[in-house]
């Protein structure tokens, strides 16, 4: 599986985002629009998906669409 | 436990107070938004109780409504439960307050603390009383006054709630009759026990000068990890009582949760894949009214005729505890 893609996938469906505006470098809340409230519905959408736990601690460092996905690929390795 | 009768909701009632805050007083009272909070929350506004109403007098006037609506004479009532955290006195329980406004004595009255979930909680053990034969009329009340136990600086949380009242008298359903209460299911999960709370005031931290100051007899809550626990927990108490009773999410008709956050409503309802036209929300008028929220929502519903008898209405909530529950009923 192509953990990049689809989670590129997912970002671009649950913020309604363009593919090309999501960007490794790019923050959820800072350059994709994103409030508090849809970080939570992603990371929830991540463990839909991918079928793990996210842990809050987690949870609060995966700031960028990079960040993510490193931590995405390291939980599936 | 063998079941001598079925339980079922025979009326139901409303209160809210007068007062109305708006979205855009709230911009006066904090460094917020009318556009923040309706993304955020769905909300536009909320009622707030006057400096002289307190939980049991809103209560009241939502349970002449339900006895009313019941067809029942107040000395039907044999057991009253008010679920509450913002009674009227931390003791005695604001049921024994109702019960005298009643002008009713001589049975049990007592309140249940679940938080928002608390009208499922007490829902649940009314159901319980009403099939072993115990009692025959249940007063079950949902009443919140919560604004009075608001942090009027936080701006993440004092924008979220309101006050209001839910009255429903739970009554021992004849043979014949197709209204029931047909399962429940709660749960709690104390180990976030501190996610949601009122921090002084009681023996762990008594009311002092300084638990005054620092705001500690509000509302202190951590929103965003609430949220994930909130979509799940309703999640799992739904799932659990559709497969107990095998049902697919398509028979039932309607759909109540906690009225607590638009976006975990909809997230809720996406998770169990039921038709968005089938789930009631209010939000936008009350906010948060806690333990009120799924009463009055019932009775709005009810009232206005989308609810009607023979529907199958499936209830959900969660709360402080963190609490969680579900009820699956036929009105």
């Amino acid at each position: 599986m192509d953990i990049k893609a689809k989670v590129i996938d997912l970002i671009v469906e649950e913020l309604g985002v363009e593919v090309g505006e999501v960007t490794l470098e790019a923050s959820f809340i800072e350059d994709l629009g994103a409030d508090s409230l849809d970080t939570v519905e992603l990371i929830m959408k991540f463990e839909e998906e991918f079928d793990i736990d996210i842990a809050d601690e987690d949870a609060e460092g995966l700031t960028t669409v990079g960040k993510a996905i490193e931590y995405l690929q390291k939980q599936l390795d | 436990m063998s079941i001598k009768y079925y339980a079922k909701i025979s009326g139901t009632g409303m209160y809210v107070p007068d007062k109305v805050l708006t979205n855009f007083d709230l911009e006066k009272i904090v460094d917020t938004t009318d556009e923040w909070i309706r993304t955020r929350t769905g909300m536009s506004e909320r009622h707030v109780a006057s400096q002289d109403q307190a939980a049991s007098d809103l209560a009241y006037n939502a349970t002449l409504k339900a006895i009313e609506a019941a067809r029942i004479r107040s000395k039907d009532i044999d057991m009253i439960i008010v679920a509450t955290i913002s009674g009227d006195h931390p003791f005695p329980s604001t049921a024994c307050i109702i019960q005298q406004k009643l002008g009713l004595k001589d049975f049990p009255a007592f309140d249940v603390s679940a938080g928002c979930t608390g009208w499922i909680y007490a829902s649940n053990i009314a159901k319980q009383y009403i099939e072993n034969g115990v009692a025959k009329n249940i007063l079950v009340i949902g009443v919140e006054i919560l604004t009075k136990v608001t942090n009027w600086k936080d701006r993440g949380t004092c924008i979220l709630f309101g006050d209001g009242a839910g009255a429903t008298i739970i009554s021992r359903s004849e043979e014949k009759d197709i209204s029931r209460f047909i399962d429940s299911e709660l749960s709690a999960d104390g180990t976030h026990y501190d996610l949601l709370i009122q921090k002084a005031g009681g023996s762990r931290m008594p009311a002092t000068n300084e638990s005054v100051e620092e705001n500690l007899h509000t509302v202190y809550m951590e929103g965003n990890k609430i949220f994930k626990n909130a979509v799940r927990s309703m999640y799992n108490a739904c799932d659990i009582v559709l497969k107990r009773n095998h049902l697919d999410v398509h028979s039932i008709d309607w759909l109540i949760t906690h009225q607590a956050n638009l976006r975990i409503i909809q997230a809720l309802g996406k998770k169990l894949k039921i038709d968005e036209k089938k789930v009631i929300v209010n939000i936008e008028k009350y906010a948060n009214t806690s333990a009120a929220t799924i009463p009055m929502a019932l009775d709005e519903a009810i009232r206005s005729g989308k609810i009607r008898h023979g529907d199958l209405v499936l209830l959900a909530s969660f709360g402080a505890g963190l609490t969680s529950g579900s009820l699956l009923l036929r009105i």
